[in-house]
C-alpha cells in the first residue's frame, strides 16, 4: 500500500484545485475529494490504469459529475452566509481579483463537458491523450470539446455585458 | 518546413506546448503569416494563463486534515478490522432490508406483477449492474446474434434491441436476469461520458397493454409500459424528462417490429 502514498498523496491539491474549479464551491469540493480519495483507496489494488493520474481524476471526474447532475436537478442548496464566503473558489483580495473571478464566472458558464476538457488541458496540463482516458472519450472528441471551450470562453470574456443563466439554478434557503 | 498542412489541433498543441521543436517552428512560421489566427490563439494563450492564475491559489493552500491520505487510510483499516463491527452492521442490513423490501412491496406493487412492478424490477437492475464495473453485462454488444437467441430460448419470444444511436447511446450488452415474474432481458447502454441506462422487459401477465408511465426512486428515474404482452421499461441517472424522449423511440422501434 506504499505505492499509494507515492503516487496519489502528491496529487491531492490538483485534484482540490479541479474539483474547486468545477463545483467554484470549496466545502462541496473538497467533500468530492474526500469521496474520491476513499474510493481510490478503496479500490487501489484493482485499478486497470497503468497511469495513476489519469486514473484518480477518472474517479474524480465521475464523482463530479454526478454531483453536478443532482444539483442541477435539485437547486444547490446554500444557506445565506455560504454564499458570500464558501461559494467563491476565490476571494478577491488583490488588484487582480477582479479578472480570476471573471475568468472563474466564465468557465462556469461553458457547459460542463467543455469546461473540463479546458481545465485538464489548461490547468492541469494533461496531454490530449490523458483527457480523452479521464473522460473516457475519442481523442477527436476532446480536441473538438478544447476548440469549442475556447472560442467560447473567448466569447463570454469579450462580450460581458449579455449575462448568461449560470447552468444549474441555486436554490436559497433562508435560516 | 515539413510540408504538412497546419490544422486547428496543431495550434491549440502550440499554446498548450504540446508540439516537439520541428512543429513548432512550422506553426510559429504559420501565425507570423496569419496575424488574426495569431490573435485569436493569442487571446486562448492568455485566459489560459489567467486560468492558472486564478486557481493555482488553490493548489497552494494547505491540504484539509479530512483530505490527509494517511487519516483516511487508517479510517478504512479500522473499520476492516472490526470484524464484529461488520457482523453486526450486516444483521442490521438484513433487518432493515427485510423490513425495507416487505414496506416496498406495498409501494411498489400496488397492482400486482403490472407495469409498476416492472418499473421496480428495472430500477433494482439498474442498481445492481449499472455500477458494476468488471461485468456489467454477460453478453457484449459484439455477441448481440447470442443475446437474440438466448432471450428467444428463455422468455418465449424475440426481443427486439433498440437502437439509440441518434440520442448518443451504444448498446453494451445485456444478460437475462430474474424477476418475479420469470425471465426478464436487461440491455445495457451508455454514452459518451459513460452514463448508463437499463432497460428491462419481460412479458406481461396483468397489465398486458398500459400507457407509458414515470417513476422515480432516489435519483433513478425512468418510464414503463406494457405493449402485446410485452412490458417495457427504461431507467437511468436522470430527470424522467430527460428519459422521455429515449423511452418514446424504444417504443417506436419496439412497434416497427412487432
Amino acid at each position: 500500500m506504499n505505492d499509494i502514498f507515492q503516487s496519489v498523496e502528491p496529487m491531492i491539491p490538483a485534484l482540490r484545485r479541479y474539483a474547486r474549479a468545477l463545483l467554484r464551491d470549496a466545502t462541496a469540493a473538497d467533500d468530492l475529494v474526500q469521496d474520491c480519495l476513499e474510493r481510490v483507496i478503496a479500490h487501489w489494488h484493482r485499478r486497470r490504469n497503468n497511469d495513476p493520474r489519469t486514473w484518480v481524476f477518472s474517479i474524480l471526474h465521475n464523482v463530479a459529475v454526478s454531483h453536478l447532475r443532482q444539483r442541477q436537478r435539485r437547486g444547490a442548496h446554500l444557506s445565506v452566509d455560504e454564499i458570500g464566503q464558501e461559494a467563491f473558489a476565490y476571494r478577491p483580495t488583490q488588484e487582480d481579483g477582479l479578472l480570476r473571478q471573471d475568468i472563474l464566472d466564465a468557465i462556469g458558464q461553458l457547459p460542463e463537458e467543455q469546461g473540463s476538457v479546458l481545465l485538464l488541458v489548461s490547468v492541469e496540463d494533461m496531454s490530449y491523450a490523458q483527457v480523452a482516458e479521464v473522460l473516457a472519450i475519442p481523442v477527436g472528441t476532446v480536441m473538438s470539446r478544447l476548440s469549442r471551450a475556447r472560442e467560447r470562453l473567448r466569447q463570454i470574456l469579450e462580450h460581458p455585458a449579455r449575462p448568461i443563466a449560470r447552468p444549474g439554478t441555486q436554490l436559497r434557503r433562508i435560516k | 518546413m515539413s510540408g504538412k498542412p497546419i490544422t486547428e489541433d496543431d495550434l491549440h498543441a502550440y499554446i498548450d506546448g504540446l508540439l516537439d521543436d520541428i512543429r513548432r517552428a512550422d506553426v510559429s512560421a504559420y501565425l507570423e503569416a496569419h496575424p488574426e489566427v495569431a490573435s485569436r490563439f493569442a487571446r486562448y494563450g492568455d485566459h489560459r494563463a489567467d486560468m492558472r492564475a486564478a486557481l493555482d491559489p488553490v493548489a497552494d493552500e494547505p491540504v484539509p486534515t479530512r483530505l490527509n491520505l494517511t487519516h483516511l487510510m487508517a479510517a478504512r483499516q479500522s473499520g476492516r478490522s472490526s470484524v464484529w463491527r461488520s457482523a453486526a452492521a450486516a444483521i442490521i442490513l438484513l433487518v432493515a432490508g427485510g423490513a425495507g423490501g416487505w414496506g416496498l412491496h406495498g409501494v411498489l406493487q400496488p397492482r400486482g406483477e403490472g407495469v409498476d412492478a416492472l418499473a421496480g424490477e428495472a430500477m433494482d437492475n439498474f442498481a445492481t449492474f449499472a455500477s458494476d464495473t468488471v461485468r456489467p453485462v454477460e453478453l457484449r454488444s459484439d455477441n448481440m446474434a447470442e443475446l437474440v437467441a438466448w432471450a428467444t430460448q428463455r422468455i418465449g419470444r424475440k426481443p427486439v434491441l433498440p437502437d439509440l444511436s441518434k440520442s448518443g447511446y451504444r448498446l453494451m450488452g445485456g444478460r437475462i436476469v430474474s424477476t418475479p415474474y420469470g425471465a426478464g432481458l436487461m440491455l445495457m447502454y451508455d454514452n459518451d461520458r459513460s452514463t448508463r441506462l437499463v432497460m428491462l422487459s419481460r412479458p406481461m401477465k396483468a397489465d398486458r397493454n398500459q400507457t407509458m408511465t414515470s417513476y422515480s426512486q432516489g435519483n433513478v428515474d425512468g418510464w414503463s409500459w406494457a405493449t402485446g404482452g410485452m412490458g417495457y421499461s427504461i431507467v437511468g441517472p436522470m430527470p424522467a424528462n430527460e428519459l422521455h424522449p429515449l423511452a418514446d423511440d424504444i417504443r417506436r422501434q419496439v412497434m416497427a417490429r412487432a
